[in-house]
């Protein structure tokens, strides 16, 4: 881990709870700006609630996020996040974009109204203005004939390539990704994780929740293997799937067929 | 007689406001139904434009003497009373009997005309000849009236209480009933005309009907007594009586009138020749056609009526749905409340304290406008259940697709959860709007001429319920029709644009929906 530029993302302390179970349980990193960050770990809510405490989604209970300029702070369940927190959520979610496991995309609109609609209704912009960067996004990500077209007609790779351009659409510094291919056709998965390394090569900060092994290993910048509530091990991708240091991540690895010795 | 013609049009087709129809100078507003009937008021079957009956025969005569133009407001016979009290007529004049619990709330003027019960039999019956002979036997008369007292106080016999004459005169036909009690004056004309039924026994009890004023409207009471006297001494009282086969001695006592009669019932010997029942299929035919523009102008004011309430319904629901859904826990609770009380109580009474009670708080409405508030806030609340479900049935992730857009709640309540929820409610909430088109004859309780109401104004006037219930049902469907289709037709748009398996997936390229 070599320093390549500061922080974007910093995040100190987190702790979250969903009722009386702790998901997590004090989780702190500094992510670069331009860096692709895997996250991996053992199925359940930790990976993902992570991800969601990143833009808001989830209500941290204590500990702080920052991104960028913008920075979310708690020190107590107890304290109730009052406005300005909530304006700062807010904020941070315009920096952020959000791509999930099932799309989400809004069934009742085309692919381009999908793309469209936040920049016209939360950024101001002019709908011909709009529409311009829409129809150039969607070719970026390979759907220049779909714009017409509505979600329930496009496969899954192509449902998730339009949820990308719709979540690029904002401008975020971050993107970030919850488990993006479980959802997908084994031969539909390819077509999204080149999406994101395209992005990678255009420097687009990126966190991604994923159980593609390999793609960890071969495109991120660094891996986070979280269990249990915590970060356990930062490794580069290599060395993670290699020579991983914490008995915690060599029993995760051990179990997955194929991936350690 | 002179033509009502134009105050009945008026009110056909007007919300009348209320505060203009009474104490206007120059007017005697006066409250009567039409649906009460032969003799007292009933649409002329020669000519439906125009109201006939002896009432409306005493009412015009009386209005002259005191110099005033009289202007007929229609209401529920059972809400005369109510009406009165809320201005909606200076006085009413319709069979109203003068009794010690309808004189706690308004005074009365001194007893036009006197009747009495007159029981009615089969032809075939020599069993029962007087009230007596009715303990255990089967008796229909009209709901709260008189007669159903009388009859309770017999005791031991069956009553069955109906809402109109013709209904009770069929059934005593058909063997349903052993007897019927009635109003003199409705036993002659609904009864009388029936070969098959014969009145028997003698009169029983004693009825005045009286002029009813608004409690303390001395000089207006002093004005139509005054009148009325005149009317006595003149002899154009009795004249109109008799006119209508109505004079008896029982009101020659009261009026202090015994001489013999002077005019031939010309008005009851024409109400008899109208009731030809052996009318041919062509002549029938023509009749239902004269129905129409009566019945136009009534669909007219059910469609208009039941409009305006689905928007309020439409509207308010959505509001409703939006806070229980989304809105803070006290909102919330709120709008739960509203649905379970306006669920839970009976629209008519709901209507009744929009347009009777609201005015002893100084709010006074226009009958449409009770009418259209009554039923949209009633359907608000069912609205509001189905689009919560609706709310609910949009996925979680797709506010947080909003939300994860920079989106504010309400601009993701806006364009992304509201617009879905009513693509999935769209066919309940159409089908709603058939059923709160045949509700809306509830609003007839509030003097509007609706539907129903002209149904049964037509056919009590032309004793044919079968056949007008027919073309009335039918109007009812083709109301219904556009609404019917519509349903169907989101049902088809909804599978198309939110992806309803099955459906959607017919046209794969170039939807061209963006508008829907």
């Amino acid at each position: 881990m070599e320093e390549r530029g500061k922080a974007l993302i910093t995040v100190r302390d987190l702790r979250k709870s969903f009722d009386d179970e702790d998901v997590l349980v004090g989780v702190s990193i500094d992510i670069r700006e331009g860096d692709l960050v895997s996250i991996i770990g053992p199925s359940g809510c930790v990976k993902s609630t992570f991800l969601r405490c990143l833009n808001g989604l989830e209500i941290l209970d204590s500990g702080t996020v920052s991104i960028g300029d913008v920075t979310l702070t708690r020190t107590s369940p107890e304290e109730r996040p009052g406005r300005a927190f909530m304006e700062a959520t807010h904020e941070l979610r315009k920096e952020v974009g959000i791509v999930f496991q099932g799309f989400n995309l809004f069934p009742h609109k085309t692919v381009l109204e999908n793309v469209m609609l936040a920049p016209v209704v939360v950024k101001g912009c002019g709908r011909e203005e709009a529409r311009n960067e829409a129809l150039r996004l969607l070719g970026k990500v390979g759907l220049e004939g779909y714009a017409h077209r509505y979600p329930v007609t496009l496969s899954g790779g192509q449902a998730q390539r339009a949820a990308i351009a719709r979540a690029l659409a904002m401008s975020p510094r971050v993107m970030l990704y919850d488990e993006p291919t479980s959802a997908l056709d084994p031969e539909l998965v390819g077509e999204v994780l080149q999406v994101m390394k395209d992005l990678d090569d255009e420097g687009m900060t990126q966190v991604i929740v994923t159980h593609e092994m390999r793609f960890a290993r071969e495109a991120s910048d660094y891996v986070v293997f979280m269990d249990r509530g915590e970060i356990v091990e930062v490794a580069d991708g290599d060395e993670m799937f290699t020579a991983p240091r914490n008995e915690r991540t060599r029993d995760f690895l051990r179990h997955l067929v194929g991936v350690l010795p | 007689m002179r033509r009502l013609a134009t105050a009945l049009t008026l009110l056909l087709l007007l919300a009348l406001p209320s505060s203009a129809m009474t104490a206007e100078s120059g007017i005697l507003a006066w409250g009567g139904d039409t649906e009460g009937g032969a003799p007292y008021m009933f649409q002329d079957p020669r000519d439906l434009d125009s109201l006939i009956g002896y009432e409306v025969e005493i009412v015009e005569a009386l209005a002259e003497k005191m110099g005033l133009e009289p202007r007929f407001v229609q209401n529920g016979w059972d809400n005369l009373i109510p009406g009165l009290e809320r201005h909606l007529y200076d006085i009413s004049i319709d069979g109203l009997e003068i009794t010690p619990e309808h004189r706690d709330v308004v005074d009365f003027s001194m007893p036009y005309y006197v009747t009495y019960l007159q029981l009615g039999v089969r032809r075939d019956n020599f069993d029962i000849n007087d009230l007596e002979d009715c303990r255990g036997r089967i008796v229909g008369t009209l709901k709260q009236s008189y007669s159903q007292f009388v009859l309770e106080s017999v005791g031991g016999v069956e009553i069955r209480t109906y809402e109109d004459e013709v209904n009770a005169y069929s059934d005593l036909v058909n063997g349903r009933l052993e007897a019927t009690l009635f109003d003199a004056p409705i036993a002659l004309y609904y009864g009388g005309p029936m070969r098959e039924v014969k009145f028997v026994g003698p009169e029983i009890g004693r009825i005045e009907y009286g002029i009813a004023v608004r409690k303390g409207e001395e000089e207006l009471l002093r004005a139509v007594n005054g009148a009325l006297l005149e009317l006595r001494d003149s002899g154009e009282l009795r004249t109109i009586l008799e006119r209508w086969n109505l004079w008896n001695p029982l009101t020659a006592r009261a009026l202090e009138d015994y001489g013999p009669a002077r005019t031939e019932p010309v008005m009851y010997t024409r109400w008899v020749a109208d009731l030809q029942p052996e009318l041919t299929w062509k002549d029938r035919l023509n009749r239902y056609l004269s129905f129409l523009p009566t019945l136009g102008r009534a669909a007219l004011t059910t469609m208009k009526v039941s409009l305006a309430s689905m928007v309020l319904a439409i509207v308010l629901g959505l509001v409703l749905a939006l806070l229980r859904v989304f809105g803070p826990k006290p909102l919330s609770t709120l709008s739960m409340l509203y649905v379970e009380t306006i669920r839970g109580t009976p629209v008519l009474i709901q209507l009744f304290f929009i347009f009777y009670g609201l005015p002893n708080v100084g709010i006074r409405l226009d009958p449409f406008t009770a009418g259209a508030l009554g039923l949209g806030l009633n359907y608000a609340a069912y609205e509001a259940e189905i689009y919560r479900a609706g709310l609910l049935s949009v996925p979680k992730g797709q506010m947080e697709a909003a939300l994860g857009l920079g989106m504010t709640r309400n601009q993701a309540l806006h364009h992304v959860v509201v617009p879905q929820a009513v693509r999935l409610v769209l066919p309940p909430v159409t089908n709603d709007f058939i059923s709160l088109l045949k509700d809306s004859s509830l609003v007839s309780v509030i003097t509007l001429v609706d539907l129903t109401k002209a149904y049964g104004q037509l056919a009590t006037t032309y004793y044919d319920y079968f056949g007008t219930g027919l073309v009335v049902a039918a109007i009812y469907l083709l109301l219904g029709l556009p609404f019917v289709r519509l349903a169907r037709w989101t049902e088809a748009k909804m599978a198309l644009s939110l992806g309803v398996p099955g459906k959607g997936r017919k046209k794969e390229n170039e939807l061209d929906l963006h508008h829907f």
